[in-house]
C-alpha cells in the first residue's frame, strides 16, 4: 500500500520555480491498476521518480507498505528501491552486452543473492514469460516486444510489490505493445500493484483508475 | 554484489570493446615494459660496477696524501708531505693491520725482444697479491721488505700474453721505462674495470716505481686490516699515526665501505633518473586509461541510471568502474612484462655484454603499480559515474 501525503516538488529552472507536484496527496491499494495521464510538464514523470525512491519531494511523506520512505537515508531507500520496486521503461534499458537471462538476473546480482537461489527465480520468470528460448540471445537479437518482455522480466524479478511502467508501449507497434500491456495486466491480476504513466488515452482507459495530472496537481 | 559478479560484470565491460581496450592497454604497456627495463638496466649496472670493486676485497683502508678538500697534485707549492715507504711500514706495526700496500702509478714502455708495449706500471709491495686478490698465475710475486729495491716484475694477463706469447716469461729478462728487470711471475686474468684493462699492467717493487717516475710520494698506502678490528677506531689510530709522523693531518682515509657508498649513491641516482625517464611513458599510459574511462562513463550513462535503479548504489558504480580500469592497467602491465622478455631478449642477441638485471620482486612490483596507476587513472571517471543523477542518466540515449 501506497500513502502520499502533501507532497511538494519545486524545481528552480533559471530564475522561475517550477511547481512539480503541489501538494499532491493519493492512496493506493495493494494491487490496484493505474493509469497516470497528463499533458508533457504535468509533473506525472516527477510523480513516478519520487515513487520510485529516484527522487525525493522537497517536503510531505511517502510511505510505502507502512515505512516512511521520506524519512529514510540514501542506502536504506536503494535497499528498498531494489525489494519493492520494478521499472518498465520506454526504450527497455537492456545491458547490451548481457544475454535475455542476464538482464533479467541483474537485480538479483546487484543484490548479491546467491547463484543458486537466482537460477531458480530467473527460470521461473523466463518461463512464466515465454522466453526460455531466447535465455542466450542478447538484446540486438530479440524484437522490440520481447525486449520489452525481458525489461519485465528483470522488474518482476525481485517480486516487488509495485511495478512502474513509463510508457511501456511507446516504442511498440501495436500488435507487440498489446501483447506487452496483456502481460503487464496478467502481472496485476496476479496482485502486484500496477502504475503506467502514458500518453496513450486506450493504455489509460484500461486502467481501473486514471490520475490526471495539470501543473502538478491531480485533477 | 559479490566479488565474483562484480569481476564478471568487470571483464565483459572490458572485453566488450576489445580493439579499443587493447590499445589503452598497449599505452600501458608501453610504460611498464620501459620503466621495468630502464630500471632493470640500472640495477643491473649498478651491481656490475659494485661487483668489480668489492672484488678488491671488503677491509681495505686507502690512505692519500692531502686533505679531502684539496684538489690538484702536491706541487712546489705544496705543504703536504710526501707519504713514504717508512710511512707504510710503519702503519704495518699497528695493531689489526694485516697488510700494507703502498702504490705509485705511472705508464711507460715495456720490451722484450723487440717487442714493446705501453701500459700502466704499478709500484707495489709484496702484500698486494693477497690484499687485492690478484692470484698469481705463474711464478710468484714480490716477496721481502717492502722498501726492497729489486729489479724484478710480474706481468699482468694481457701484458705477458702481448710480450710472450703462450712461451713462458719466467726468468726472461724485460726493459721497463729503459730499466732491466726480470720477470718472476705472472698475474691470472682480472678483466676490466670501468674502462680499463687491469690486465695491461706490470708490477715493480714501489721503491724502483718511486725512483723510476722521479717521485718522492707515494700515491697511496692500502691498508688490510683483520676481521676482528674494528674499522673506527682502525681508522683513528692510522691518523693518530700519520699525525705523529707528519705533524699534522694531511692525508685523507677512504674506506672500502666510503668508495662503495659513493659510487652507490651516484648509481642510485642514475637508476632513479632512467627510471625518471620511463616513468613520463607510463605517465602517458595512465592518461590513455583515463581519457577511455571518461569516453567509457559518457557512452554507459543511461546504464548507470539503469544500475541505481535497479538497485546499485553510488559505491557499487564506483567500484565497477574503478574495477574497469584496474583490469585495463593490469592488462597493459602484463603485456608490458611479455613485450619486456621480448625486448630483453633482443636486447642479449644485440648487446650480450649489457648487464640487466630482472627480480620476481620488480616484476610483481610492475604488475601492483599498474593496478595502482589504473585505480588512480580510474577514480576520476568512475567518481562521474558514481554522481551521476540516476533520473537524468536514465533519460540518455
Amino acid at each position: 500500500m501506497i500513502e502520499l501525503k502533501h507532497l511538494e516538488k519545486k524545481f528552480h529552472i533559471g530564475d522561475q520555480v517550477v511547481h512539480a507536484l503541489d501538494d499532491v496527496s493519493l492512496r493506493i491499494e495493494q494491487g490496484e491498476y493505474i493509469a497516470v495521464m497528463g499533458p508533457s510538464g504535468s509533473g506525472k514523470s516527477t510523480l513516478m521518480n519520487i515513487l520510485g525512491l529516484l527522487d525525493r519531494a522537497n517536503s510531505g511523506d511517502y510511505l510505502l507498505d507502512g515505512i516512511n520512505a521520506s524519512a529514510l537515508g540514501e542506502a536504506e531507500r536503494t535497499r528498498l528501491r531494489s525489494d519493492k520496486i520494478g521499472f518498465v521503461f520506454q526504450s527497455y534499458h537492456l545491458v547490451p552486452r548481457l544475454t535475455a537471462r542476464e538482464n533479467v538476473e541483474l537485480p538479483m546480482m546487484l543484490s548479491g543473492i546467491p547463484v543458486k537461489q537466482r537460477k531458480k527465480a530467473v527460470d521461473d520468470v523466463l518461463d512464466k514469460l515465454n522466453l526460455m528460448d531466447r535465455a542466450h540471445h542478447s538484446p540486438n537479437q530479440l524484437s522490440g516486444g520481447q525486449r520489452q518482455r525481458v525489461a519485465i522480466g528483470r522488474a518482476i524479478v525481485m517480486k516487488p510489490s509495485i511495478l512502474l511502467a513509463d510508457e511501456p508501449t511507446g516504442n511498440l507497434d501495436s500488435k507487440s505493445g498489446e501483447e506487452v500491456t496483456k502481460l503487464l495486466e496478467s502481472l496485476n491480476d496476479e496482485g502486484i500493484t500496477l502504475m503506467i504513466v502514458t500518453h496513450d488515452p486506450t493504455l489509460g482507459a484500461r486502467a481501473r483508475r486514471q490520475l490526471n495530472m495539470l501543473d502538478g496537481r491531480i485533477v | 554484489m559479490n566479488w565474483v559478479d562484480a569481476g564478471r560484470w568487470v571483464i565483459s565491460s572490458v572485453f566488450s570493446h576489445r580493439f579499443r581496450s587493447l590499445l589503452t592497454a598497449l599505452g600501458m604497456a608501453v610504460g611498464i615494459a620501459s620503466v621495468t627495463l630502464l630500471t632493470a638496466i640500472g640495477e643491473g649496472v649498478q651491481h656490475y660496477v659494485l661487483d668489480s670493486f668489492s672484488q678488491f676485497g671488503a677491509r681495505i683502508i686507502a690512505i692519500n696524501p692531502g686533505l679531502k678538500e684539496t684538489h690538484g697534485s702536491g706541487g712546489l707549492l705544496s705543504t703536504v708531505r710526501p707519504l713514504t715507504l717508512r710511512d707504510a711500514q710503519a702503519l704495518k706495526q699497528l695493531a689489526g693491520v694485516e697488510k700494507v700496500v703502498p702504490v705509485v702509478q705511472g705508464s711507460g714502455t715495456v720490451e722484450f725482444n723487440h717487442r714493446q708495449r705501453n701500459g700502466v706500471i704499478l709500484g707495489v709491495g709484496p702484500d698486494m697479491s693477497e690484499a687485492w686478490n690478484f692470484k698469481v698465475a705463474q711464478g710468484r710475486f714480490f716477496s721481502g721488505d717492502l722498501e726492497d729495491a729489486r729489479p724484478t716484475a710480474v706481468l699482468g694477463y694481457t701484458m705477458k700474453k702481448e710480450l710472450f706469447g703462450e712461451t713462458s716469461p719466467l726468468g726472461q729478462y724485460i726493459r721497463v721505462g729503459g730499466q732491466r728487470f726480470r720477470v718472476i711471475g705472472t698475474i691470472e686474468e682480472k678483466g676490466q674495470m670501468l674502462g680499463m684493462d687491469l690486465d695491461d699492467t706490470i708490477y715493480i717493487p714501489a721503491q724502483n716505481g718511486l725512483q723510476m717516475f722521479n717521485r718522492e710520494s707515494l700515491m697511496e698506502i692500502n691498508v688490510v686490516f683483520s676481521a676482528n678490528t674494528s674499522l673506527q677506531h682502525l681508522e683513528k689510530s692510522i691518523m693518530q699515526l700519520m699525525i705523529d709522523r707528519h705533524g699534522r693531518e694531511d692525508v685523507t682515509l677512504t674506506t672500502q665501505n666510503d668508495m662503495l657508498e659513493s659510487m652507490d649513491k651516484i648509481l642510485s641516482i642514475l637508476k632513479l633518473s632512467v627510471g625518471a625517464l620511463g616513468s613520463i611513458s607510463l605517465l602517458v599510459g595512465a592518461v590513455g586509461i583515463l581519457a577511455i574511462m571518461t569516453t567509457t562513463v559518457k557512452e554507459r550513462t543511461a546504464e548507470v541510471g539503469l544500475l541505481r535503479a535497479l538497485g546499485a548504489d553510488k559505491k557499487t558504480v564506483l567500484h565497477l568502474f574503478l574495477g574497469e580500469a584496474i583490469v585495463l592497467a593490469l592488462m597493459g602491465g602484463a603485456l608490458g612484462l611479455l613485450l619486456l622478455f621480448m625486448l630483453t631478449g633482443v636486447l642479449h642477441m644485440a648487446l650480450p655484454g649489457l648487464p640487466v638485471t630482472f627480480n620476481v620482486f620488480f616484476l610483481g612490483l610492475a604488475l601492483f603499480v599498474s593496478a595502482l596507476i589504473g585505480l588512480i587513472a580510474g577514480v576520476f571517471p568512475a567518481g562521474q559515474a558514481a554522481n551521476l543523477d540516476p533520473i537524468k542518466a536514465l533519460h540518455e540515449e
